[in-house]
C-alpha cells in the first residue's frame, strides 16, 4: 500500500533560477525506510517538507493515506507525522517529558496516560526515564537531545517519520550508534520513514529503498543494491564511485552478499573462520576474508544466528560488476 | 527632624504618587501598542525597519521641545505628558518586542510547525518564554526612560516629581530641587532592581532551569 504518494508535484521559491523541484511524481509504500539523498540545492529537504506541508507545492497532488494533503488542516496533518530536524529545536524551556509530552497533550490525553508514553518513549530511544525525566534540553549531550528529538516526534504515534539530516550534527561514533538504534526502532514499530541525508553511506546503510535527488529532479529511486549495481546515470555513479570496486564496498553490507552455508560442511569445519555482522561493509568482509585460514567467512545477524558465508569468489564477482563499463570508456579513450 | 525638610512630607509623598502615577500609565499604554505591534511587526522586516527608524529619530527629539510641541495641539496638562511619554517609550519598547521575537530559536519554531502547533500555541508555548528575557529587558530600560522624562512634564503642570525641581528653579531653592532630583533617582533605583529581578528570573525559566 502507498502511504505518501506525489503526483507531479513541483515547487519553486522567489528569486532562484531553477525550481527547488521539477515536477514529480513517486509513491513511497507503508512501512518502508525511505533514504533522500543529494547534496544542497538538490531538491532533498523540499521534497520532504512538501510531506508535511512546510512547504505549498506550486502544482501537483500529494497524497498521505490516500488523502490530498491540501484538503486537511496542516496542523491536523501534521499530528499524524513525526518530523525530526538536524538543529533538533528541543524547547530549552521545558523539562525533558514535557518537551515530549507536547502532541499528547494537544491531542488532550489524560495526564497518567501522557506519563507512561513519556516513560515507554524514553526507554524506546535509550534513556532511562527516572534519570531524564525532569532535566533540561541544555543538561543532554546532542546525541541524548537527538534521541529526545526522536521520542518527541513519536509521541503521537504518527505512521509516518519525516527525518531531515537529523544525525548531520553528530561525531561519527555516536552517528553509528544511533542510525542502528534508528534501525531496530522501525523494525519494531514499523513505521513509514523518510530520511533526508547527503551522506551517502548513511543513504545506503539505513534506507530499503533510496531516492537520488540532483537539481531539483529524481535521478534514481531503487534498493540500495539496485543502484550500486546498476546506477541510473552518470550523476549517480559518480556520486556513489560505482565504478571504484573498493569504494563501493565501503557502501555495501555484508549480509547482502551471505550465501546459504552447502548442507555437507560439518559444523566443527567452521573452526577458525572469522565472523562478522551482516551490517559490517563489504572492506570489512575483504580484510577478514584476506586474514582467514579459509577462503569465505560467516556471517551473522545481530542476534548472532548464522545468516550464511561470503566467499571471495562471490566479492570478485561482484568487484567485476561495473567491469565492461570501464571498457567501453577506455575504448574512447583510444579513439 | 521633619522639619528640616524643604518640603512637606505630604507634598513630597503626593508628588512621588503623581509621578509614579503618570508613568505607570503611560508604560501600560505603551506597552499596550508596542506588544501586539511588535509581535506583528517581528515577521515582516520590510516594515519593522523603517518604522523602528522613523521611531529612533523621535525619540531623539529634546522632551522639552516634544511637549512645547504638544501643548498646542492637546493643551497642557496630564494628556500631553501621556502622549510624550507613549511616544518616547515606543521605540525602545518596540524594538526590544521584536528583538526578543527574533531572538528566539529557528529550529524550535520549526520543530513545533512540525509537531502541528497552531500559530497561536506556538507563541504561547515557545515564542513568548523564549522572548520574555528580552521584552522585560526592554521594559526595564523603557521604565526608567519613563521615570526621567516624566520630570520635565511638570513645566506643562501635569504634576509628578518634577514639579519640586522647577519650583526649587524660580525660587531659588536648593533644598527643594534636591528632594525632587534625590527622590526620582530612588524611583528609578527600586524599579531597576525590581525588574532586574524578574528580568534574571525569566532569563533563567528561558534557557531551562537549573544549571
Amino acid at each position: 500500500m502507498n502511504t505518501i504518494r506525489f503526483e507531479e508535484v513541483s515547487k519553486g521559491f522567489p528569486g532562484m533560477e531553477h525550481p527547488a523541484l521539477y515536477p514529480t511524481s513517486l509513491s513511497i509504500e507503508a512501512g518502508s525506510f525511505v533514504t533522500v539523498l543529494g547534496s544542497s540545492g538538490s531538491g532533498k529537504t523540499t521534497l520532504l517538507k512538501l510531506i508535511n506541508r512546510l512547504y505549498q507545492p506550486d502544482s501537483g497532488k500529494i497524497r498521505v493515506h490516500g488523502e490530498d494533503i491540501s484538503k486537511a488542516a496542516a496542523t491536523c496533518l501534521r499530528r499524524k507525522i513525526g518530523y525530526v530536524i538536524q538543529h533538533i529545536g528541543l524547547f530549552q524551556h521545558l523539562t525533558i517529558a514535557h518537551n515530549i509530552a507536547i502532541v499528547p497533550e494537544i491531542l488532550k490525553w489524560p495526564k497518567a496516560k501522557i506519563a507512561l508514553r513519556v516513560d515507554e518513549l524514553l526507554e524506546l530511544v535509550g534513556l532511562e526515564p527516572g534519570q531524564y525525566r525532569d532535566r533540561y534540553p541544555r543538561q543532554l549531550s546532542g546525541g541524548q537531545q537527538q534521541r529526545v528529538g526522536l521520542a518527541r516526534a513519536l509521541a503521537g504515534d504518527p505512521g509516518i517519520l519525516l527525518m531531515d539530516e537529523p544525525f548531520g550534527a553528530l561525531d561519527a561514533l555516536i552517528r553509528e550508534k544511533l542510525q542502528d538504534e534508528l534501525l531496530a526502532i522501525q523494525h519494531r514499530l514499523k513505521k513509514t520513514v523518510v530520511f533526508v541525508t547527503h551522506d551517502v553511506q548513511e543513504a545506503l546503510r539505513l534506507g530499503d529503498q533510496a531516492i537520488i535527488m540532483h537539481q531539483g529532479r529524481v535521478q534514481q529511486f531503487d534498493t540500495p543494491l539496485h543502484i550500486l549495481a546498476s546506477p541510473a546515470n552518470e550523476f549517480v555513479s559518480r556520486l556513489l564511485s560505482a565504478e571504484d570496486p573498493y569504494r563501493r564496498f565501503a557502501l555495501m553490507q555484508a549480509g547482502t552478499l551471505a550465501s546459504p552455508i552447502p548442507g555437507g560442511m560439518a559444523q566443527q569445519a567452521h573452526s577458525g573462520v572469522p565472523v562478522i555482522r551482516d551490517t559490517q561493509t563489504l572492506n570489512d568482509a575483504l580484510k577478514a576474508l584476506l586474514q582467514a585460514p579459509s577462503d569465505y567467512i560467516l556471517v551473522e545477524n545481530a542476534e548472532r544466528s548464522l545468516l550464511g558465508r561470503l566467499t571471495l569468489d562471490a566479492l570478485k564477482q561482484q568487484a567485476r560488476l561495473h567491469a565492461p563499463h570501464q571498457a567501453e570508456r577506455e575504448d574512447r579513450a583510444l579513439c | 527632624m521633619l522639619s528640616l525638610l524643604p518640603v512637606p512630607l505630604s507634598e513630597l509623598l503626593a508628588a512621588t504618587v503623581e509621578h509614579i502615577d503618570l508613568c505607570l500609565v503611560s508604560l501600560a499604554l505603551a506597552c499596550g501598542v508596542a506588544f501586539p505591534l511588535g509581535v506583528w511587526l517581528a515577521r515582516k522586516p520590510k516594515l519593522s525597519d523603517p518604522m523602528l527608524t522613523a521611531l529612533g529619530a523621535l525619540y531623539t527629539i529634546p522632551s522639552l521641545a516634544m511637549l512645547a510641541i504638544l501643548v498646542p495641539l492637546l493643551g497642557l496638562g496630564r494628556g500631553s505628558a501621556i502622549v510624550a511619554l507613549v511616544l518616547y517609550a515606543q521605540f525602545i519598547l518596540l524594538h526590544s518586542v521584536i528583538l526578543g521575537m527574533q531572538s528566539v530559536d529557528r529550529a524550535s519554531i520549526e520543530a513545533a510547525q512540525g509537531l502541528g502547533l497552531s500559530p497561536l500555541r506556538i507563541f504561547t508555548l515557545v515564542e513568548a518564554p523564549m522572548a520574555m528575557p528580552v521584552w522585560i529587558s526592554g521594559l526595564r530600560h523603557a521604565t526608567l526612560s519613563t521615570l526621567s522624562i516624566a520630570t520635565t512634564a511638570a513645566w506643562i503642570h501635569a504634576g509628578g516629581l518634577g514639579t519640586l525641581i522647577f519650583e526649587g528653579l524660580s525660587q531659588n531653592n536648593t533644598g527643594k530641587i534636591l528632594a525632587g532630583a534625590v527622590l526620582i533617582s530612588a524611583l528609578a533605583l527600586c524599579f531597576d532592581t525590581l525588574l532586574k529581578a524578574v528580568e534574571n528570573e525569566a532569563a533563567v525559566i528561558a534557557a531551562g532551569q537549573a544549571s
